[in-house]
């Protein structure tokens, strides 16, 4: 089903966990799909002054593939401008992991959009000029997010989401 | 991979060897078609009618009862369809939310065809409830259809009660027994219908069989040479029957020794799996089938447990289902009200005959390092 090169970045995944010191973070996904991502970027500037992404890490709730892709995205993304990262197509994802299932193909796209959603709230945070199509993406996301909770308005009416599963820093988590 | 640990019993069972050698000699050897006249066909036709006594012993009922089929599928549809297509003048069907989608399935296509269908809500241990089955039988209810034991979270349905309500109401019962048969001792004064498969008891895939009692009239799904009395139409599969007939044996004869270990193994599964922060069991704790146990794990999905876990060589499942289409997790765990976050992080660990105590202690030692690994890259994290 999956292919070497997914199990190996599930088995082994890179940049794993939570920036300390992060520029911006993209959150994608939702509990009730069974996949959320959240990538952190830190946005530094190289020695020709473009704003690169210096360091990249995420926390993903999912299967293989959502993990896989997780970590594949973050090898793709660090160390490119910007521009270069906003281009990060999903289905250059799937193809850098030699490809997914069709039915896992949603998980490369919420790799992308969780980039997309990361480097949008850079630039609105330093008041830069947003690129139509990062916008486009955006707002795209925003409106998926909306009709998906009034699909599910009954799920979540009784999912409690807060008490179940509370997203809570670092510090704050004791696993034993 | 040096050595697997086999936890996905549910799913299927290895077959097991006296099973095998039962079945060998009718591949190459006895292979006659059973309804050819000479040698080879009435050895053939003896091997089928000799299992079909020894699984009619196993339940208490008439040789003539059991009906051959591919399948518990098979032997779901024949029992519903068959039955909705002989009582043209009822048209309603009752059944309960956790079924197995072969049951679900074909009575959701029986409504596509001006049928109509009530499907019983269950509590959240998954237990139906009787009044509001009593509540639903109708002058035009065909049948009840109710799984004895879950194949998903083990909870066993208060068989002996349904059937005395349908005796009472005079509803045909039919119970899917695929996880059940041959690990609980079921009431079978009253069951009208029942479906067995024969690899979840270390049979062979492909063969199964339905109980029909001798009084009620089956309108079959195939049609063809008029094999099984007219119910299931089709070459009978020796060598399969031959399996079947031998695992069910196997089974009934082991049974107490085998249910017993099971449930030892249960109780530690349960107890230690509790230790762990974030956890809960689905399904009921104790009127459940020995061999299954289904858990859900905040902050992590099942598919990728269940990964990491064959990366350690054990072998498990989930109710998690990422991968269909609607993204929606397990129709069982949703119908017990397991919040859908906690639903996406379920596995279900299910012994077998040969599963061991170093089996069992092997699973436990690796699974919380497993679940650590996990928690620590997902955004949600288990407070204490």
């Amino acid at each position: 089903m999956y292919t070497e090169k997914v199990i190996e970045h599930f088995r082994h995944p890179h940049n794993m966990g939570k920036l300390r010191d992060y520029s911006a973070v993209g959150k994608v996904g939702n509990i009730i799909c069974g996949d959320v991502m959240w990538l952190y970027i830190k946005v530094d500037k190289d020695p020709k002054g473009r704003e690169i992404i210096s360091d990249i890490s995420w926390e993903t709730f999912g299967c293989t593939a959502a993990i896989a892709t997780s970590s594949m995205i973050s090898e793709m993304a660090k160390g490119k401008t910007l521009k270069e990262a906003i281009a990060i197509t999903n289905k250059n994802v799937a193809s850098e992991l030699d490809g997914l299932p069709p039915i896992k193909m949603h998980c490369s796209a919420l790799a992308a959009d969780a980039l997309n959603e990361a480097i949008y709230e850079y630039l609105t945070q330093n008041q830069q000029e947003i690129p139509d199509a990062l916008k486009r993406r955006h707002e795209r996301l925003a409106k998926e997010m909306v009709s998906l909770e009034k699909r599910y308005k009954a799920f979540l009416a009784k999912e409690q989401v807060a008490n179940e599963a509370k997203p809570v820093s670092r510090e704050e988590y004791a696993p034993d | 991979m040096d050595k697997r640990i086999y936890l996905d019993n549910s799913a299927t069972t290895p077959v097991a060897a006296e099973v095998l050698a039962a079945m060998t000699p009718y591949f190459c050897e006895a292979y006659g078609n059973a309804s050819s006249l000479h040698g080879s066909g009435r050895e053939a036709r003896q091997a089928i009618e000799e299992g079909r006594a020894e699984i009619a012993e196993t339940l208490g009922v008439l040789p003539s009862e059991i009906v051959f089929t591919s399948g518990a599928t098979e032997a779901n549809n024949l029992a519903i369809i068959g039955m909705a297509f002989s009582h043209e003048e009822k048209r309603h069907i009752i059944t309960s939310k956790i079924e197995h989608h072969s049951v679900l399935h074909p009575c959701q296509w029986l409504e596509s065809q001006g049928y109509e269908v009530t499907t019983l809500d269950v509590d959240k241990t998954g237990r139906i409830d009787i009044t509001q089955l009593k509540d639903a039988i109708r002058e035009d209810t065909l049948l009840v259809s109710i799984m004895a034991g879950n194949n998903e979270i083990g909870t066993l349905q208060p068989v002996e009660e349904i059937c005395a309500i349908c005796r009472e109401r005079g509803v045909a019962f039919h119970t899917d027994a695929v996880q059940a048969y041959g690990k609980v001792q079921l009431p079978m004064g009253s069951i009208d219908l029942l479906s067995v498969s024969a690899h979840k008891l270390h049979g062979p895939k492909g063969v199964g069989f339905l109980m029909v009692r001798k009084e009620i009239s089956l309108t079959p799904v195939l049609h063809g040479g008029g094999h099984e009395g007219g119910r299931r139409s089709g070459t009978e599969n020796t060598p399969g029957i031959v399996g079947l007939a031998a695992a069910s044996s196997l089974a009934f004869n082991k049974m107490e020794e085998t249910t017993a270990r099971m449930r030892r193994f249960k109780i530690r599964l349960i107890a230690a799996i509790n230790a762990i922060p974030g956890t809960r069991l689905n399904g009921h704790e104790t009127d459940s089938l020995p061999h299954i146990v289904n858990i859900s794990f905040q902050g992590i999905e099942g598919e990728s447990l269940v990964m990491k876990l064959d990366e350690h060589g054990i072998e498990t499942s989930t109710g998690s289902a990422c991968s269909s289409p609607t993204l929606e997790p397990s129709h069982v765990l949703l119908a017990i009200g397991v919040p859908i976050s906690m639903a996406h992080g379920s596995l279900r660990i299910s012994t077998g005959r040969q599963t061991t105590e170093q089996d069992v202690d092997t699973f436990l030692k690796i699974l919380p390092r497993v679940v650590e690994e996990l928690r620590a890259i997902s955004p949600f994290k288990v407070g204490e």
